[in-house]
């Protein structure tokens, strides 16, 4: 290949890149953003891209259907597929909306009959689709299930018992009707290929037996996540036979009788050497935690979130954990317990606290903005924080925004809706808008607390990376959610509820959605007839209303939906779903 | 019955942080509803302390416009999670630019709001809602129902539905309300039961109790959070009491070190009975007239057929509660 430079100064090609070089090139680009950029440089690298491309990553699975996706993409192998808007992990969707996986299956069981992966957040998948994926896709290795919905266990069972070649089975936080442990039975004892096994949020008993062997023969196991059934003892033999585990998530972490000293299972962990990350953990007490401090030091990952640990117990624990990255808790540590992450874990770039008992308002505290403040201080390097409290103020904010400006998700969540700072009484304005000043690389903001117009000028004005955000119960006008839509150029996902935003602020961004990929609004203040103006001006965007159950008001819009799509409106939407 | 608006001046007054709010609870002298307007002004002076405050509204206590019946007839679908309220996917209702929330939780029995509406943040308004409802234990008869509106309360006593309800007092009514709302805060459904079991059951996690579940909650003087026990999964005292030690034995036992403990021995239960019948802490419970009683002098089934909550006490704090017990026992046989 030559490049030479004409008389007139422009760049020629004597002769073209064969096409096979330039694919195998670009074979080895991954990212799917990358590769979009790709494929709009020229027709013939829009071709090798597409000839190229292994994975496709489709976050809104109405954006497009399954029949566009096979003709532009013949050589896909994993498919990562996104279905309902994210309120519906909070009920604000309701059942029976879409996202059935079944359509893809069958387009994809003649387009890509060697298909090998398959992840799918916010899909319904039924048991026959577990099964249809089971049995006509013979190479089939990995399924991933987050917070999906309509299958049980049988559709397990149909995956343990067809798929030969499966390396990852990996179930998590889904709404399934759990039938029973046997479906892990159904795994052959041929079965030797498995890497990732995660049944965490599964309630039911397995056979442990049945566990065990599977563990034994899968010499490639490296990650393993039980459900809160398997005991300790249990998990002690497991782990004899797994040694080489990177990511584990243990059973129950507690002996209701205690059959012998601590002392046996002292070396659990001793020879655990890969260990990276670290879950589980139900019922954890002092009295056993101790057992998993020799794999500590390797933990870049620790998932505190299931075991309600006070202060001090986790002080303890953290003392071993110097190299952690990301951690998450429940409340129950208190601000003590994140004085004590803030100096142990400098490392620290994630961290996540849950409440653990968000709807009881009898439980004290929780935690409160000292908590928080004290983690930034001794942890410099935080990017990712989800934080549940009862209590924040302006003032924490900003000095946590100083000592961590390089956040790039700042997920804050006071649990009282339009709560001020609790000391001063003022909006939490302030805060939110030292955050966008400060941490320029912010890219997902969720707010809360007592909120006016002024916030969202920060956020227009200043978060210029900000690409999803997530307001609720916030703002005083239209012109709120107007800054956000005006200023924060790379938007891509909004989504608000409770809010004052009408019509003017849904139509103010007329020309903005169409580069985003979805907007959700609802118990706002916009109309029926406002959806309808968007539709007929934006044919491009489906604007979806979900009709009140309770009937009410026609003219209220109370739920809306608006993404871009090149598939047209949706043909499988139910009778509440009215597309305009 | 008393109205609601005495309990909040109770609670008013202990406005502090601790569970000793709910001794001496039961029985509140009248105070007629002309006295609202003066709490509400405590309360606004209060919002400091809202946040840190202990509070028990009842999640969907604060509901206005719902009608008594509507709220009776649904109040089944408490039944499957009777732990925590639900999230209804209906009934998320903003009204206009006031951001209130009617809660879609279907309880028991009505609310009783003395005005329609409340708001959020905003300081210093006097929505109040004044909803006093008792706490019941799931399987337990509905010993104590309180309501503002006392008509609706003798009703709602012999409610056999209500029996899985929970229904707490409501100790004070900040204008920003405690109320429940579709949907928030923003957790997903299978993180809400954390707290609900410590044992390991299999029908428990999804806050679906198996049959015959009872679960009390379990609080400690100077521990930061309370814990749930199942009174169900225990047959005799000795068995509740090795448990609550195992489950608080950090707090009575700080300088035990529970840090790899080489033998069993360190913990052994007598050794920690002996801490915490060392006049140290003892064991409470609050029975179903509202009455603070000493575990253990009463048979077992009678114990968890009338206990609603148990509370681990400084010794100094359950001086008094003895000669009750020995009364109440005197007055049952």
């Amino acid at each position: 290949m030559v490049d030479r430079v004409d008389s007139a100064g422009e760049w020629t090609q004597s002769s073209r890149f064969p096409d096979e070089v330039l694919e195998r090139v670009l074979a080895l680009i991954d990212s799917h953003k990358d590769r979009s950029s790709v494929s709009l440089v020229c027709k013939d690298w829009y071709n090798a891209e597409r000839w190229s491309r292994r994975h496709v990553f489709i976050g809104n699975c109405y954006s497009v259907s399954p029949e566009i996706v096979a003709a532009r993409f013949p050589r896909i192998r994993s498919v990562t597929l996104k279905g309902k808007p994210r309120f519906s992990d909070f009920n604000l969707v309701p059942e029976d909306w879409g996202a059935d996986v079944q359509p893809w299956l069958s387009a994809f069981s003649t387009a890509y009959p060697f298909l090998e992966e398959l992840r799918l957040k916010r899909m319904a998948v039924s048991d026959e689709s577990l099964e249809f994926l089971a049995t006509k896709f013979h190479g089939f290795k990995a399924l991933s299930l987050l917070s999906c919905d309509g299958f049980s266990t049988d559709g397990l069972k149909a995956i343990a018992t067809h798929c030969k070649k499966l390396t990852e089975l990996d179930i998590q936080e889904n709404g399934i009707d759990d039938l029973g442990g046997h479906w892990l039975s159904c795994f052959p004892e041929s079965l030797t290929s498995l890497e990732i096994l995660n049944f965490a949020s599964l309630n039911s008993e397995v056979s442990f037996d049945a566990l065990e062997k599977l563990v034994a023969r899968c010499k490639s196991l490296r990650v393993l996540k039980v459900n809160r059934n398997i005991s300790l003892d249990q998990l002690q033999k497991l782990l004899s036979h797994c040694p080489q585990l990177t990511e584990l998530g243990t059973g129950t972490f507690m002996q209701e009788l205690i059959s012998g000293p601590v002392a046996e299972f002292k070396n659990m962990f001793s020879n655990c050497r890969n260990l990276i990350t670290l879950s589980g953990l139900w019922d954890a007490t002092p009295f056993y935690l101790p057992v998993i401090y020799p794999a500590c030091a390797s933990l870049t990952f620790l998932n505190l979130s299931y075991a309600t640990l006070r202060s001090d117990e986790l002080a303890n624990l953290l003392s071993h954990c110097k190299t952690l990255r990301r951690l998450w808790l429940l409340d129950t540590v208190g601000d003590k317990g994140l004085e004590a992450v803030g100096s142990c874990c400098p490392l620290l770039e994630e961290l996540r606290v849950f409440p653990a008992d968000p709807f009881d308002q009898e439980i004290l505290l929780g935690v409160t903005e000292s908590g928080f403040v004290s983690v930034s201080r001794g942890c410099p390097k935080l990017r990712y924080v989800l934080y549940f409290c009862r209590q924040m103020t302006n003032a924490a904010v900003a000095t946590i925004a100083r000592n961590c400006p390089d956040f790039t998700h700042f997920r804050l969540c006071i649990m009282n809706p339009g709560q001020p700072d609790y000391l001063t009484k003022e909006p939490m304005d302030e805060a939110f808008g030292a955050i966008v000043k400060t941490c320029t690389k912010l890219q997902r903001l969720a707010i809360s607390g007592l909120l006016t117009d002024r916030t969202f000028e920060y956020i227009g004005k200043y978060a210029k990376n900000l690409e999803t955000l997530s307001v609720a119960f916030a703002g005083s006008s239209d012109l709120g959610m107007e800054y956000v839509l005006q200023g924060c150029q790379k938007l891509r996902k909004l989504e608000i509820r409770d809010c004052p935003f009408g019509n003017a602020a849904l139509l103010s961004g007329l020309t903005k959605y169409e580069s985003m990929r979805s907007l959700w609004m609802s118990a706002c203040n916009v109309t029926m007839n406002a959806c309808r103006v968007l539709a007929k001006e934006r044919p491009r965007l489906n604007v979806e209303v979900m009709r009140d159950e309770e009937g009410g008001d026609d003219s209220q819009a109370h739920k809306v939906y608006v993404y871009r799509t090149v598939a047209g409106p949706r043909r499988d939407a139910p009778p509440f779903v009215l597309t305009l | 019955m008393t109205s609601a608006s005495s309990m909040e001046s109770i609670f008013q007054k202990n406005a502090g942080l601790t569970e000793r709010n709910y001794l001496g609870l039961s029985d509140c002298s009248s105070v007629d509803s002309s006295a609202v307007s003066g709490i509400s002004d405590v309360k606004r002076n209060n919002l400091n302390l809202k946040a840190t405050e202990l509070r028990l509204g009842l999640p969907g206590s604060q509901s206005p416009e719902r009608d008594p019946d509507a709220d009776l007839a649904s109040s089944e679908s408490l039944d499957e999670k009777p732990l925590f309220p639900l999230l209804p996917s209906k009934d998320g209702i903003c009204s206009g630019s006031q951001k209130i929330f009617v809660s879609g939780n279907k309880r028991g029995f009505s609310d009783t709001i003395d005005e329609g509406k409340w708001m959020f943040g905003s300081s210093g308004t006097d929505s109040d809602t004044s909803n006093v409802n008792v706490k019941i234990s799931p399987g337990a008869q509905p010993a104590m129902i309180k309501d503002a509106t006392s008509k609706v309360a003798p009703q709602e006593k012999t409610h056999a539905t209500f029996g899985t309800n929970l229904n707490k007092v409501n100790a004070s009514n900040p204008p920003a309300a405690k109320a429940q709302v579709v949907g928030w805060p923003p957790v997903r459904s299978f993180r809400k039961n954390i707290l609900a079991t410590n044992s390991k059951t299999n029908d428990e996690v999804d806050g679906k109790p198996g049959p015959g579940a009872l679960f009390v909650k379990v609080s400690m003087d100077g521990a930061p959070y309370l814990r749930k026990v199942d009174l169900r999964s225990y047959t005799t005292y000795q068995q509740l009491s090795s448990a609550l030690e195992k489950m608080f034995s950090c707090f009575t036992l700080g300088q035990c070190g529970s840090q790899g403990a080489p033998g069993r021995e360190s913990l052994s239960e007598s050794k920690l009975r002996d801490l915490l019948h060392g006049s140290e802490y003892v064991l409470t419970y609050e029975d179903k007239d509202g009455d603070w009683m000493l575990v253990g002098d009463v048979p077992w089934d009678m114990f968890i057929g009338s206990c609603k909550r148990l509370k681990i006490m400084k010794g100094s704090d359950a001086i008094g509660l003895a000669p009750r017990a020995m009364e109440k026992s005197k007055n049952r046989n």
